[in-house]
């Protein structure tokens, strides 16, 4: 069986321990959670949770049936078997020098990365895109000098539901 | 109507029809045990708090009904940890009410301040931080709705000092909650599908388990076993589940389950195993569990299913209204088995049975503990409910003592606590004060919640403790004496108090056996007292439980102990 990251999106009751509730769950059988992105849906009651692991295709089953043991889970999917989309975003500073500045300059304009600070001696990008989108960014980012970074868990949709 | 915090708990437990609750005050409760005092709530003043939750545990398992525990915060509610995480192992309903500080000190590492819901959610189905009093009602009737519905478990509610003193307009009619019930869902395809492969099976076998009791589902697995003349196995939380008089029962299966039982498993072509999960104790090594059969399982829960054992038809679903689907089917569609067949198949088992029976030696002037229970089976006639503590005296319970109906083998299976069986009696006792209620106990495992002694005494609760005192921790033992080349290694428990004084300081009856001759006496003059009595037997010190299958074993290798021990 192949092993591979599944994205799995859970729909919970907004209640003060439900992401520890999910996290206990999943670490005390010894399941890792690799990304994970949490907030409101349209109703403040309910929140969606979005996370990946790694595994095969059973190890993924078990981690959904442990889902929705928790009183707090409203539904569990598996975007990773069905038409979804995904991205995530990154922050980047970047420090502008003077070897630097033209060089970044370059980039920005070749890769049509967006500018959301623009300081004397620094940038900062925001920058979204799938996974392998992202980590080809951050490959091109690397050389420019970066200053600081965050990134996101995977956020995903599914296309037809 | 406006009434305190403490006095909508109150009302709530009455609106629940909750008749009894086992607590322990202290500063945080005050005012909920404050109410109690003018309160015509039965409450049973434990001597601990771990036996308030296995007595509450004891009284669920025997009634069906939820049952209920009050403690203090802090070191209190630290206290049920152990009996919350034995319920939860055995999906046992439960409320457990604990006291917390003020909301106000919450965080600040205030006196008897614990994080009990952070520390009880991995042993938890479910809990509960109530926060402010707008929520009590509703949480409390949640939790109750939580703890019986689905996979039942036990549910913690936290609650903080300065609710329970804040007021507010209690109208019961205006609770609402979510709903958590299962609906049933039949699955005609599934039910076509098992009609096939009992349709081709030669050695169709059923393994029933603690879901079948939970679920209220005994008379239907009953019949479906009789009716096809399917023999039955059962896990250890299975026992009671399937009449141990009938001979269809082959007995407990797994690690100390009978010879006849794990062949049935190995050799079986069908197994169809209902409300179970397939520990690891049952098991034996996975790879080589019954190898040669189609597994059917039946379960509410969906992570029980191929977690451990990887089977060909799973069925999701509560064991009653899906063995009901089960038996409808199949009489429709005029299932009948192959008498001849049939017949091969139970002779078969028959054979092993008649090769390995389980047996022991009662030769000689030392007791032997499966005497003790025999004995007991004999002058009662099994009419009794029977805790047990953990080790050997639980196995030999399971193995000679048969019980024909559910509710009535009361253990602590997945979790395995020492301790567990006398507030558990204590808790079953209260539920059936006309039965006979008796703790099957070991030296070790008595003396981890002796003090309850003093709650039978003081409640006049009459359970029997009937001691297998072989001075030993002895299943330890065993395995030290089979595994570890005989280096007994801190499990001599010789220097141990003499129980029969004990008994009498705790107000109680003591009574001492130490001969074969006087075992029966022994038990006929303890159940003969309307009083708590301990029974101390002192029985075979090195007495092995076998059959036993060795640890990374297949279930077929079993030792079976030596010729004269089975003879
Ligand atoms: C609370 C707890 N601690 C330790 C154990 C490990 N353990 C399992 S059986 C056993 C020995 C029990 O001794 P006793 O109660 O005398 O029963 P016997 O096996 O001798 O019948 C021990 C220590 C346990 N199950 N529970
Ligand atoms: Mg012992």
């Amino acid at each position: 069986m192949e092993t591979k990251e599944h994205i799995i999106s859970i729909l919970v009751h907004n209640k003060p321990d439900v992401l520890a509730r999910i996290a206990g769950a999943l670490g005390g059988k010894g399941y890792n959670i690799e990304s994970l992105s949490v907030n409101t849906t349209t109703s403040y009651e309910i929140s969606k949770i979005v996370m990946t692991s790694i595994g095969n295709q059973t190890t993924i089953t078990k981690i959904e049936n442990q889902l929705r043991r928790i009183v707090d889970v409203i539904g569990v999917d598996d975007l990773t078997n069905v038409e979804s989309i995904n991205r995530e975003l990154i922050l980047v500073k970047l420090s502008l020098t003077a070897d630097s500045r033209a060089k970044i300059e370059k980039a920005i304009d070749t890769y049509k990365w967006k500018v959301i600070v623009s300081a004397n001696t620094y940038l900062i990008l925001e920058i979204t895109g799938d996974k392998p989108q992202i980590d080809f960014a951050i490959a091109r980012l690397e050389p420019l000098g970066i200053a600081d970074i965050t990134r996101t868990g995977i956020v995903a949709l599914e296309l037809e539901n | 109507m406006k009434l305190k915090g403490s006095q909508i708990l109150l009302k709530m437990l009455e609106l629940e029809k909750v008749d009894i609750i086992f607590g322990y005050p202290g500063g945080t409760v005050l005012d909920i045990y404050d109410q109690l005092y003018k309160n015509k709530l039965k409450h049973i003043l434990v001597r601990h708090e771990q036996g308030a939750v296995h007595a509450a545990d004891g009284y669920a398992r025997a009634t069906g009904k939820v049952g209920v525990c009050l403690v203090t915060s802090g070191p209190g509610a630290t206290n049920t940890v152990t009996g919350i995480a034995t319920a939860n192992m055995d999906s046992i309903p439960l409320v457990v009410f604990t006291g917390q500080v003020p909301t106000s000190l919450i965080g600040n590492d205030a006196f008897q301040e614990c994080d009990i819901t952070g520390i009880t959610r991995p042993c938890t189905k479910h809990n509960f931080l109530v926060r402010n009093i707008e929520e009590l009602a509703s949480t409390i009737k949640e939790a109750f709705h939580i703890a019986r519905t689905g996979r039942p478990g036990p549910v913690l509610v936290d609650l903080p000092k300065n609710v329970m003193a804040a007021e507010i307009d209690f109208d019961p009619a205006a609770i609402q909650i979510r709903n958590h019930e299962p609906i049933h869902k039949p699955a005609p395809k599934k039910m076509a599908q098992v009609y096939e492969m009992l349709s081709h099976a030669k050695k169709p076998l059923i393994m029933t388990g603690g879901g079948v009791i939970l679920g209220k589902a005994s008379s239907e697995l009953t019949e479906l076993a009789r009716k096809y003349q399917i023999p039955v196995t059962g896990t250890l939380m299975g026992i009671g589940s399937f009449p141990g008089t009938d001979p269809l029962w082959l007995g407990m299966l797994g690690m100390h389950g009978t010879y006849y039982a794990n062949m049935a498993v190995s050799h079986c072509d069908l197994l169809i195993a209902v409300g179970v999960r397939f520990d690891d104790r049952v098991t034996g090594t996975i790879e080589t569990f019954a190898a040669n059969a189609q597994i059917v399982q039946i379960d509410i829960d969906p992570s029980s299913i191929n977690k451990n054992v990887v089977v060909d038809l799973p069925i999701i679903g509560a064991t009653k209204p899906t063995l009901r689907d089960m038996l409808k089917f199949l009489a429709e569609h005029n299932y009948t088995q192959q008498a001849a067949e049939r017949k091969e198949w139970l002779e078969q088992i028959a054979g092993w049975k008649e090769q390995f029976p389980l047996a022991y030696c009662q030769n000689g002037q030392i007791i032997k503990p499966q005497h003790v229970i025999e004995t007991l089976h004999k002058v009662t006639k099994g009419n009794v409910i029977i805790t047990t503590e953990v080790g050997q005296n639980q196995m030999w319970t399971a193995q000679f003592f048969p019980f024909d109906l559910p509710n009535t083998f009361i253990t602590s299976g997945g979790l395995g606590t020492m301790g567990y069986g006398l507030p558990a009696a204590i808790g079953v006792k209260c539920a059936f004060p006309d039965k006979h209620v008796i703790d099957i106990a070991g030296d070790g495992s008595i003396q981890m919640n002796i003090q309850e002694l003093a709650t039978a005494a003081q409640y006049k609760i009459n359970v029997k403790i009937v001691l297998l005192n072989n001075g030993y921790l002895g299943m330890v033992r065993q395995w030290q004496e089979l595994f570890y080349e005989k280096r007994y290694s801190h499990t001599d428990m010789t220097y141990a108090p003499d129980f029969v004084k004990l008994a009498e300081a705790f107000g109680i009856v003591g009574l001492r056996a130490s001969k074969p001759e006087e075992v029966e006496p022994t038990l006929l003059q303890g159940l003969a007292l309307d009083r708590p009595v301990l029974m101390d037997f002192r029985v075979s010190r090195d007495e092995c439980v076998y059959p036993m299958v060795g640890p990374g074993s297949s279930i077929s290798e079993m030792k079976l102990g030596t010729r004269e021990m089975i003879n």
